[in-house]
């Protein structure tokens, strides 16, 4: 039997193929082995040409963009976005959330399938597909559920699933509770192909925790979420994977027990990749104590040795991609009481800057280790990550690494703001993202600037 | 001071200024006409979305004492029935222009949301698990009132500390006042962190209850049996029931109310002579009086001149500036 053979997995809006010349800026891409100043042209969409600063002939027609003290990466990837299609179209929908995906530097985003009605049938997946070729400025992949409903029960019809281009399947929003469905799905597996992708949390052990078990919530008498919640369901989840040689995704890990769970599964050769989020990288349960709905989500922030865990994991691979699970949320759902208010945070617009302010500048992380993790997020899924070499579809975010900006002084692209960054000053700003050969951002003023030089 | 919501916030000195005020109103209290004109024209509304004998009471009637306008309002039966949102409680209670909302809630922060959304002073008489600033006050108004000082004072606080509010701000207040606290109880109703969040001593046995001058017993519920944090009342009385046996002649026993009798406190104890339970109530009184007065009439409060609006017109589109 071969396994169910998918349709293409990545939709977007057609458009015009990008044809400019980006000159001078600093080109960094690992993968590539790359790190040099050049000019880099993009003829109808693929990059044709990298060549020494000044040299490269521009198209007839193209655009060109000064990029001297700028920075040129491949796009990232987030395997792990709500763009609440179809059903909470008041929190986001395709078109805003690919927005904030295009102005956060993103040329591909995995959106999750605990919308209602879940993505659960290939009917509705195939639906939110086709709204994507109509409203999706940065190219989307949709996940399926695992059960249907997400009810924890039954398994969904996979196979036909994967068929009709699911990039893979998951429960995201809540844990698979039953092992013995977990088991069967991962069975499963080699008939559909999809990996799974896993929100780790024991429902017995969170209990109706609404933040990280520890000293802040003793305090501020909140039930907590204790780590161990994650951490034994990892453990769990990974033995099921080996046994069954399964390919699993363990979604936004929190906790260094977690990591610890990790590592020790990749060592054991589980086929197992884990991502983690900007905000557990970067906050931890100390900024509950203002007991702002802003900071809730789930997992919750945990402590500051968590936190350190999490950064090392991301340093040695342990970790191997950055995923925001962005979380948009409509005001009234979080200007009330914290035990009351929705869990989740946006992050697809500032979520390089973040990394970028809060890791790399401070010297604890790589720049170069940063673009790894955050251009990794489709490969569990079998969408290859960016590269900046000729011949290579035009996957570019262009950079002003020293720009300073404060979170929503201009707004958000994103229906929601329920941003736990809002207000900060970050350092890095994206000025323009090429996604999939087509222009999908371009920040205001730099458009403006742009075209003077055009002019000129 | 413009609002009382946490004791977390409170320094020292506010808290010995609400304890002498207090002390002022006692005197009130033994009068034949036991009102003062302090807050005459000023409305007070007191919203309540849980259940509340003596606190809801205490604070309406130190409103009633101070010529205040009281609006009380239980949720059952209100807007709040029919899914209103806090936030929309708040500005229809607001356009009322009351000078203060006393606010208890089911959940932690409740009246710090409240504070942000309304020019009324707010005073938390409960959020959540989280605190009670005014029972903490009205305790230490009860014990100084028979210690004189908590300064170096021994202080157990004996049972469900994990759900309780009275326990995390008592803990903090006694703390304020100098007091050495000792939190007591089953493992599984001691919250994890707590002893390094706040420097207090744990103890999961009643073993060294002799050392402490004061035992502050918490109430027991009865819901935590299924939840299995405990698995019987037989067994928590019987390691954590404070009793004529446990209590000693020179200790003081303090409970928040409403008792369970037979289960955290053994019926002699609540009646003997060194039970402070109803010195509790009588504080209680006086002390919300202190609070309201401190927040809408203090000396450091002056209140935001709301008089007829600006005469000015702001600028129109086109006219010239």
């Amino acid at each position: 039997m071969m396994m169910a053979k998918p349709s293409p997995a990545l939709l977007q809006r057609p458009g015009d193929a990008a044809e400019m010349v980006i000159r001078g800026a600093r080109v960094l891409d690992p993968r590539a082995d790359l790190d040099a100043v050049r000019d880099i042209v993009v003829r109808g969409g693929e990059i044709a040409e990298l060549a020494e600063p000044g040299a490269a002939e521009a198209p007839a027609g193209a655009e060109s963009v000064g990029g001297v003290g700028l920075l040129v990466l491949p796009a990232f990837v987030d395997p792990h976005v709500h763009l609440r299609v179809p059903g909470q179209e008041h929190k986001e929908d395709l078109e805003t959330g690919t927005r904030a995906a295009a102005a956060g530097g993103y040329c591909a985003v995995i959106a999750m399938a605990n919308t209602e009605p879940p993505i659960d049938s290939a009917a509705v997946l195939g639906s939110v597909r086709e709204r994507a070729l109509f409203e999706a400025s940065v190219p989307v992949g949709f996940v399926a559920n695992v059960t249907q409903g997400m009810a924890g029960g039954e398994l969904t019809e996979m196979a036909e699933l994967r068929e009709a281009g699911a990039v893979g399947f998951s429960d995201d929003g809540l844990p698979i509770r039953s092992a013995r469905v977990l088991r069967r799905a991962l069975q499963y597996q080699r008939l559909s192909g999809g990996v799974i992708a896993l929100h780790e949390e024991d429902p017995d052990l969170s209990g109706d925790g609404v933040m990280h078990e520890g000293e802040v919530s003793a305090v501020l008498g909140l039930a907590g979420v204790p780590a161990v919640s994650e951490s034994t369901m990892i453990a769990r989840d990974c033995s099921l994977a080996l046994y069954e040689r399964a390919r699993i995704h363990i979604q936004h890990l929190s906790a260094r027990a977690s990591v610890e769970e990790v590592a020790r599964a990749k060592a054991a050769g589980v086929e197992v990749t884990c991502e983690a989020s900007p905000h557990h990288l970067t906050l931890t349960d100390e900024a509950v104590r203002s007991l702002d709905a802003g900071f809730k989500m789930n997992p919750p922030l945990r402590s500051e040795d968590d936190r350190q865990a999490l950064i090392e994991g991301l340093r040695d691979g342990t970790i191997d991609c950055v995923a925001t699970d962005h979380a948009p949320h409509a005001p009234e759902e979080k200007e009330v009481p914290f035990e009351q208010a929705a869990m989740g945070v946006t992050g697809l617009e500032k979520a390089f800057a973040v990394l970028h302010t809060e890791l790399v500048l401070p010297g604890v992380l790589e720049l170069e280790t940063l673009v790894e993790r955050m251009t990794f997020g489709g490969e569990p899924f079998g969408i290859p990550a960016p590269r900046i070499e000729p011949g290579a579809p035009a996957n570019l975010v262009l950079i002003d690494p020293a720009k300073e900006w404060v979170v929503g002084e201009d707004g958000y692209e994103s229906r929601a703001f329920n941003s736990c960054f809002a207000g900060r000053t970050l350092t890095g700003r994206v000025l323009m993202t090429v996604a999939a050969g087509q222009v999908a951002y371009r920040r205001r003023s730099f458009a403006i600037s742009a075209a003077a030089e055009v002019a000129g | 001071m413009r609002h009382l919501l946490a004791v977390e916030d409170l320094s020292r000195e506010q808290a010995e200024r609400i304890l002498e005020r207090a002390e002022s109103f006692a005197e009130v209290g033994r009068r034949d006409i036991k009102k003062v004109p302090t807050l005459r024209g000023r409305t007070i509304i007191s919203l309540f979305y849980e259940s509340s004998t003596r606190t809801s009471s205490s604070f309406e009637l130190a409103a009633k004492r101070l010529s205040a306008d009281l609006v009380s309002i239980k949720a059952v039966g209100s807007a709040v029935d029919k899914g209103e949102s806090l936030k929309d409680t708040t500005s229809t209670l607001s356009a009322y222009d009351p000078a203060a909302i006393v606010i208890r809630a089911p959940q932690a922060g409740a009246a710090k949301l409240v504070a942000g959304w309304t020019d009324a002073s707010v005073i938390n008489a409960g959020d959540g698990k989280h605190e009670h600033p005014s029972q903490a006050l009205l305790d230490v108004y009860t014990l100084r009132g028979r210690l004189g000082s908590l300064e170096g004072t021994r202080i157990w606080i004996v049972g469900d500390v994990s759900h309780s509010r009275v326990a995390r701000s008592c803990l903090l207040a006694f703390k304020l006042m100098g007091a050495e606290v000792t939190l007591c109880g089953p493992p599984t109703l001691i919250p994890r962190g707590i002893a390094d969040a706040t420097g207090v001593a744990v103890r999961y046995d009643l073993d060294e209850l002799a050392e402490a001058d004061v035992v502050y017993a918490l109430r027991m519920q009865r819901e935590r049996m299924s939840e299995s944090f405990v698995p019987s009342l037989r067994e928590y009385a019987a390691r954590y029931q404070i009793d004529e046996r446990r209590l000693g002649p020179r200790q003081l026993l303090m409970h928040p109310g409403p008792v369970n009798r037979g289960v955290e406190l053994a019926p002699e104890v609540i009646d003997s002579p060194q039970s402070l339970i109803t010195a509790q109530v009588e504080s209680g009184l006086v002390v919300r009086m202190a609070i309201l007065y401190e927040l809408l009439a203090g000396s450091d409060r002056a209140r935001p001149d709301r008089g007829p609006a600006p005469a000015e017109t702001p600028p129109r589109i086109g006219q010239p500036a």
